[in-house]
């Protein structure tokens, strides 16, 4: 069995493991969901009918395997809280987190490969040393807090973006992918593109901050680390130009580094997306969650929270999967 | 550059410092009690600015509690569950950690397993589903930050290990009798201690602010205590009318952080030979 394969089969014992475990916390929660759920005007013989609705007067490990059961054919029953499947709820809200996600992404990329490798290139200079320091501030701000500010200076003072939700009110976008961005090009809805860019721009810019600064401090060490290498040097002895020497020698081998710490780094993007669609009302699967949290819907949050951890660990096969691709010494 | 090193030690130390001596002498320090309401003086604007009283000197909130008094005894909360989580946290993955590396097997085989299914979680994600199934109180809290947090020790100290288990002072004190848990407590353990607090210093970063997050999400502490997350939270609804009600405990995470991870960086430096030659 080769390496990749060893992979996805000892993933199943993790998500297992991952899936007890909250279904363990959920138990193990104290006071009762049902009665909580159904208020104080509940008599015990309501309370009772409903634990016997939702199976969980039985075994702890019969309703961990009823579950488990269930979650393989994709059934994972219906929210307390909207009264609709779980799985509708997620299908509706993800491809708003996903958007968000790819476009911090692009955000981080954007400010911090650039810096990152201009600070190691013009290393110990002033802009090295102002790179560094922005970096130092970027991965000291609390995102919320970030966000709370961009609403104020550019929402509330400047009036340049909108402050909430995920497009404007009354615009309509065809739904194909869920992508606004990608569905408004589609259908050639550029009103629709343009709103949802602007809705999308202030919570990517705080989600994206913080991943950016992370990113810019490794690519500079990262790019320190290769320019060191004797190889960079014989490249150099044999008069490659400076340009050459930095594209084809330097950042493409800082690159491992990069691409895995951007890997790594997205499931900051996932926990942050939980921030960040709270302060920005949002409308995906973290403000969900948060959602459901507030209203004990636990057959929600349990699955919602069983998606994040199984989505960040595919997210982390993916990225050892994209280092065969940039690195071909790397075989799987 | 040395003295840059060491700058950074210094301003990091400095911050750490203040915000501890904020912590314990909150009482001392406070010029009110940051329950105190008083409903006539709400919404006062700090100091400097036009309508602000000399009475409070960051202005009020909502209820009327003077603002620097709270911030004041917000840092209480974030050093105490800053401080006892990266123990909690250092001992639990210290110790798990040296178990499997220094034995390796069956122990690093389950401590590995065990690992891989919290290093599967985000590591916020983990602290909210333990906050919002156990519910609000500094206890969850700390077990919650605690439980999201030890594996970055863990995988730390297990490297180390592996590669110090091999060393001749090692062979050398297995050869003077010493037992497997002597050696590994005695000599094997305390040359870690490097690694172990510079991930100590990020770890209480990273834990101050999944702490401020917990409380803006309202599952940190119960409302009544008053932390810099919470005061963020309560005044969001007024960001238009009193901003200030958002900038000031923004910046004291801000700051903190910042020194933190300054104290951090300087120590890295101090610490590592190879980064050393980089600067």
């Amino acid at each position: 069995m080769n390496k990749l394969s060893r992979r996805i089969v000892g993933a199943i014992p993790v998500i297992i493991g991952i899936s007890f475990l909250i279904f363990l916390l959920m138990h193990i929660a104290p006071g009762d969901p049902v009665a909580l759920l159904l208020g104080d005007d509940a008599t015990p013989a309501d309370i009772e009918r409903t634990r016997r609705e939702w199976g969980l007067d039985k075994p702890l490990l019969v309703q961990y395997w009823d579950f488990l059961s269930r979650a393989v054919v994709g059934d994972f029953g219906r929210s307390l809280k909207f009264n609709e499947p779980v799985m509708k709820l997620v299908a509706e809200r993800l491809p708003a987190t996903l958007e968000l996600a790819f476009v911090s992404l692009c955000v981080a990329i954007l400010i911090s490969v650039p810096l990152g490798v201009y600070s190691a290139i013009k290393h110990n200079s002033l802009l090295d040393h102002a790179g560094m320091s922005i970096a130092l501030i970027g991965v000291s701000l609390p995102n919320f807090w970030l966000g709370i500010m961009l609403i104020y200076f550019l929402g509330g003072q400047l009036n340049l973006l909108p402050v909430a939700g995920r497009i404007e009110y009354g615009i309509e976008i065809k739904s194909i992918t869920g992508l606004y961005l990608v569905d408004s090009v589609l259908a050639g809805n550029f009103a629709g593109f343009w709103s949802a860019m602007q809705h999308l721009l202030m919570p990517a810019v705080c989600l994206g901050t913080s991943l950016a600064a992370i990113v810019t401090r490794i690519s500079r060490s990262s790019v320190l680390e290769v320019m060191r290498q004797d190889y960079v040097t014989t490249a150099r002895a044999k008069g490659l130009s400076e340009k050459n020497v930095i594209w084809r020698h330097i950042l493409r081998n800082a690159l491992i580094t990069i691409v895995t710490i951007l890997g790594l780094q997205l499931g900051a993007l996932l926990n942050g997306s939980v921030v960040t669609e709270t302060v920005f009302s949002y409308p995906g699967i973290g403000e969900l969650l948060i959602q459901s949290i507030s209203a004990r819907d636990y057959k929600l949050t349990q699955v919602l929270i069983l998606m994040f951890a199984v989505t960040y660990f595919f997210v982390n096969l993916l990225v050892d999967l994209l280092y065969s691709w940039i690195d071909p010494r790397i075989k799987f | 550059m040395l003295s840059m090193r060491y700058l950074k030690l210094w301003v990091g130390g400095v911050i750490l410092l203040v915000l501890c001596v904020c912590g314990v002498a909150a009482p001392l320090l406070a010029p009110r009690d940051p329950q105190a309401q008083t409903l006539e003086d709400r919404l006062r604007p700090p100091r400097w600015v036009e309508n602000g009283s000399t009475a409070y000197l960051l202005g009020t909130d909502n209820l009327g509690r003077d603002m620097l008094s709270r911030i004041i005894y917000g840092s209480r909360i974030s050093l105490m569950v800053g401080v006892a989580t990266v123990i909690c946290a250092g001992l639990l993955g210290c110790v798990l950690g040296a178990i499997a590396g220094y034995f390796g097997s069956t122990a690093d085989e389950i401590v590995s397993k065990i690992s891989e299914i919290f290093l599967a979680f985000p590591f916020l994600l983990i602290a909210i589903a333990i906050m919002a199934f156990l519910g609000q109180g500094v206890g969850n809290l700390i077990m919650a930050l605690m439980l999201s947090r030890w594996v970055q020790f863990c995988r730390v100290v297990r490297g180390e290990v592996f590669s110090i288990k091999e060393r001749d002072f090692v062979t050398a004190a297995k050869a003077l009798g010493g037992r497997d848990w002597y050696v590994l407590f005695r000599h094997v353990v305390p040359n870690t201690y490097a690694s172990v607090t510079v991930i100590a210093t990020f770890g209480m970063a990273v834990v101050i602010i999944t702490e401020a997050s917990l409380s803006f999400l309202g599952l940190g502490v119960p409302v009544h205590i008053p932390t810099w997350g919470s005061m963020l939270s309560e005044g969001r609804s007024y960001i238009n009318r009193a901003p200030w009600l958002t900038i000031f405990p923004g910046l004291a995470i801000f700051i903190t952080v910042f020194g933190i991870n300054l104290l951090g960086d300087g120590l890295r430096d101090v610490f590592d030979p190879k980064l050393r030659r980089q600067r």
